[in-house]
């Protein structure tokens, strides 16, 4: 079947197989392989993406379902050189390890922060309930989406999927 | 070259490695490809103990895409036997262990055949067309059962279950006194019997593997912890020529124990590279991982303590059987060995014995999990001294203080022969008090028993201490083990002043990358981002011994210490030469050498071009700073700490939540404490997780019923508090840096602290154990059963 989907920025058709993942044709087919697959049964959100500015599994998409949609994946986040608040608040605040859930969590993260742009820790564990981290203990990860909500304007769906210019120095580290 | 003002050593710098990691532009395995990449998928065993009567893989290799099927068969002359590197015992006993399965299958997800297509998908679809005749054999599930007289048996060819039987006696050791004198003479005597539940590790990257054969060599590319070790027990096992062998380890999503192995899969996609001449690829689903990539932990520990009744504790008896699963992998038969010198723990006690017998079942292989060993013994004694301190109506610390190694006595030899360096319980466990408040949780504890509140609250200690940083090769010669524990480092001082620091120790999330360039940053005086880190290719980092154990700081860092001293040496002869001085006359800090009492002086980097330019050396003098360095540490590394968890239990439905979790690690000198506390959360989910949630099972035909992140319970930010975490700091004596290691501290003392506080919350309801995970249910069934008593 043959799909239009603007992935990051750039427009792409492709013929793609009825039952392919939209996960797969990302990595696959566009070589977008900053976006992992992590389970087998949509639990651990690795592969979250946005679609039309809302965060999805990408595991549990399929492609054509994507058609006529705009994608953004972690590697679009970041423009002009700059990356996005979140993006800064994961290395500020040491919100990764070994960084595999982290562009899912990331991308988790911004789509929490458009419902809810100044969560308190109880609603940042809830909205990143379905990704999952073996590395971090979550700890570092509520601190980083804390800080990111407090460099970002309020703002609400695909708003938050912006850069801004200006940056104070990050919370010190040590507990919550 | 300017000079580094504040030291590196000490500083919360954010990491190198996150930029790569937050934009996506990321190197797994499974991102990489190559022209003409053939894909590979595994047929694996529904049955848990079977002979395979017949195969018929016909109609998977007529279908289109499919270039090979392999079964067992086909690979029985090349596949060799996985190796397992530590013969714990003279007389172990160790079946064969191919990669794929040759006449029986001995654990449900055993590989019997593969398929190797032009995609993934059509690889996939080929297994199904794969036809296998099993003839179940009697199973053996259950790990006393399994030791039984008359008992079924996993290899019927090996005539037992049982592998090896390991024991350390202190008086035949020398090491103490005999522990049947002190059971028989004890006032009192705790006998438990704790479950030491099977574990997942559950690395968020599947495992994957990549093998080129093109030119000449076979270059592989692998989600390991251990390229080097690989590389080597490959060339063993497949009778590849090692030095036409290349592994790298890209980037990899998180290992903890579970990527320290010799696979299967590793050994098949190395063949049918070899066979087809093509490059094929291999990686896992999730649960395909949770089945067949190895599981942690599965002990029974059988326990006696012995004391007297003002509490100071005699002696400790042992009785594990140790869960090896269906055959020995890499370092299976040593994992509950490492906790035979822990159980003893932060405690003189004089008396001990330990026997450990390793059991085969048909379940997934056990190997190391974050801890190995560690985490078995330290939840064993944690919660004995908590069982002692209930019978003897003592306060739990008070008990422990009692009992532990004063700060004055160090260094201390234990009953179990090891010696401790260095060590403060004493102030660990005044600060982690101080910020629990103790003594306000409890007198809400007595308020709420007092008011029969539908949920109790309890306190759980765990003053921990560990063994790491793995490991004197001496010492593990000692133990049997096949290899040594040293680490290699090199250093390249490149002739633009930037330095190119490259590590055997392999990392796949610890931050090295990171830590390593302060380090370097700090002796060489350079900038932290002058200084890039290698490791993790058999080519860029050709000598490493790997990551594990808590030893790349403690051992693989010393290695890199070592390295740059003799750069610095070499520096020196130059800078002497250059500045027509003595040697002796020079200073080196700071980058510069300096003529002492001048204020004549040269920087480190103007020399590493004086040398690449060569044209003005001291006769005989080669033109080359660059130097490398092994390390083979003298001593383990005994981090340590005291954990205090606060649990409210509902008693009406068993629903236990974590009030609050404080804990003071001692891991002495911090080279980077971001990087530190970091470790130390993930280490305490993993033992949270193990107190809380996590839990392999097998149902009776061998099935493993926790096979996919629905079943097995990986907690999420929902499931896990916030901790609050100090340090105190006692500084190493057997190290230059003075550090300790941190990756497997949390996991270690972790899961005792937790199930003490479930149990002192609701010990006044006759409950004095609950099995682990301690979920709502069985919570709620130790207070029905404790109420009935």
């Amino acid at each position: 079947m043959r799909i239009t989907v603007n992935v990051d920025g750039t427009s792409y058709a492709d013929d793609v197989e009825p039952r392919q993942l939209l996960v797969h044709y990302l990595r696959d087919t566009l070589g977008k392989t900053g976006t992992v697959v992590g389970c087998d049964t949509s639990n651990c959100g690795a592969c979250t993406v946005h679609l039309d500015g809302h965060s999805v599994k990408s595991c549990s998409v399929l492609a054509v379902q994507a058609d006529g949609c705009e994608v953004t994946t972690i590697e679009g986040l970041a423009r002009d050189g700059k990356l996005h608040p979140v993006q800064q608040a994961f290395h500020d605040n040491h919100a990764l390890q070994c960084g595999f859930c982290t562009p899912g969590m990331i991308m988790q993260s911004i789509d929490l922060l458009a419902n809810n742009p100044d969560p308190d820790e109880d609603a940042v564990r809830h909205g990143l309930e379905g990704n999952l981290c073996r590395c971090t203990g979550y700890q570092n990860i509520v601190k980083a989406v804390r800080d990111a909500a407090h460099h970002m304007r309020p703002g609400a769906g695909p708003e938050v999927e912006r850069v801004t210019d200006v940056r104070t120095p990050s919370h010190a580290s040590g507990g919550e | 070259m300017t000079a580094t003002v504040e030291p590196e050593v000490g500083k919360a710098r954010t990491r190198k490695e996150d930029a790569r990691l937050i934009t996506g532009r990321t190197r797994w395995t499974d991102n990489l490809t190559l022209p003409g990449l053939l894909h590979m998928a595994f047929l694996r065993s529904p049955s848990a103990h079977a002979k395979i009567a017949n195969i018929d893989t016909t109609a998977a290799k007529a279908r289109p895409g499919v270039i090979a099927v392999l079964t067992g068969a086909d690979l029985a002359d090349e596949q060799g036997s996985l190796p397992c590197a530590w013969p714990v015992t003279a007389d172990q006993k160790a079946p064969p262990a191919p990669a794929l399965a040759v006449d029986t299958v001995n654990f449900a997800g055993e590989a019997v055949a593969v398929v190797i297509a032009r995609s993934k998908a059509e690889a996939h679809d080929a297994l199904e067309l794969i036809d296998v005749d099993y003839d179940d054999l009697p199973l053996v599930l259950d790990l006393e059962s399994a030791v039984a007289d008359g008992a079924d048996l996993v290899h019927p060819d090996l005539g037992t279950n049982t592998s090896a039987v390991w024991i350390f006696d202190s008086a035949q050791a020398g090491t103490g006194t005999d522990v049947a004198d002190a059971i028989a003479d004890a006032e009192v005597l705790i006998e438990r019997t704790y479950r030491q539940q099977r574990l997942i590790p559950s690395f968020m990257e599947p495992r994957s593997v990549m093998v080129d054969p093109t030119g000449e060599h076979y270059t592989m590319w692998s989600s390991t912890q251990i390229p080097h070790i690989l590389r080597l027990m490959l060339a063993l096992t497949t009778n590849t020529p090692e030095h036409k062998l290349r592994v790298i380890a890209p980037d990899v999503g998180g290992g903890f124990g579970g990527k320290l192995q010799v696979t299967p899969e590793e050994v098949v996609c190395l063949l049918a590279a070899k066979r087809l001449g093509k490059p094929v690829k291999w990686t896992e689903s999730r649960s395909e991982s949770l089945l067949s990539a190895h599981h942690g932990r599965d002990q029974l520990q059988k326990l006696t303590l012995a004391a007297r009744r003002d509490g100071t504790v005699t002696g400790l008896k042992v009785e594990l059987l140790a869960d090896m699963g269906a055959y020995l992998r890499l370092v299976s038969s040593g994992i509950p060995i490492l906790g035979a010198f822990m159980f003893n723990a932060i405690y003189k006690f004089p008396a001990y014995h330990f026997a450990c017998t390793n059991v085969f079942t048909n379940k997934t292989p056990t190997d190391a999990y974050r801890g190995a060993g560690r985490p078995e013994a330290t939840f064993a004694i944690e919660r004995l001294m908590d069982e002692l301190a209930a019978e003897l109506d003592m306060d739990p610390l008070e008990l422990r203080e009692k009992n532990w190694i004063k700060h004055e006595e160090f260094p201390f030899t234990t009953v179990a022969g090891m010696t401790y360096d260095s060590g403060d319980y004493e102030a660990a466990t005044a600060r982690a008090k101080e910020l629990f408040d103790y003594d306000g949780l409890r007198a809400e504890q007595r308020d709420r028993r007092e008011r029969g509140d539908s949920v109790q609250l309890g306190i759980g200690i765990s003053t921990f201490t560990e063994m790491c940083g793995l490991a004197p090769s001496r010492v593990l010669g000692a133990l049997s083990y096949a290899a040594g524990g040293w680490e290699h480092a090199a250093i390249r001082m490149l002739p633009s002043g930037k330095v190119e620091v490259v590590t055997g120790s392999s990392a796949h999330g610890q931050g090295h990358e990171t830590a390593w360039s302060q380090i370097v940053a700090d002796q060489l005086g350079v900038p932290f981002d002058s200084v890039e880190v290698l490791h993790g290719d058999t080519q860029i980092s050709p000598k490493g011994l790997d990551t594990y154990g808590s030893r790349s700081l403690t051992v693989g860092a010393m290695a890199v210490l070592k390295a740059g001293e003799k750069v610095i040496a070499k520096a020196r002869r130059i800078a002497a030469h250059m500045m027509e001085c003595a040697e002796d006359d020079l200073e080196f800090a700071g980058g510069q050498f300096t003529v002492r009492g001048t204020d004549k002086s040269t920087g480190i980097a103007d020399i590493a071009f004086a040398v690449f330019s060569a044209h003005d050396l001291p006769d005989g003098v080669e033109p080359s700073l660059d130097s490398e360095a092994t390390f083979d540490p003298e001593n383990f590394s005994f981090p340590h700490g005291t954990h205090l968890c606060a649990t409210e239990v509902d008693t009406e439905t068993g629903m236990v939540k974590i009030r609050k979790y404080v804990c003071v690690d001692d891991v002495g000198k911090v080279v980077n404490p971001t990087i530190v506390d970091g470790q130390v959360h993930g280490g305490l989910a993993q033992g949270l997780a193990q107190a809380l949630y996590e839990e392999a099972i097998h149902d009776e035909s061998g099935t493993l019923t926790t096979g996919s992140f629905v079943d097995y319970l990986v907690p999420s930010a929902v499931d896990l508090p916030s901790f609050i975490t100090d340090r105190t700091e006692t500084p190493s004596t057997t190290n230059v840096l003075g550090v300790k290691g941190v990756g497997e501290a949390g996991t270690i003392a972790s899961t005792p602290a937790v199930v003490n506080a479930i149990v002192d919350a609701v010990r006044h309801l006759g409950v004095t154990d609950i099995p682990m995970p301690c979920s709502p249910m069985r919570v709620w069934s130790a207070i029905q059963a404790g109420g009935a008593r």
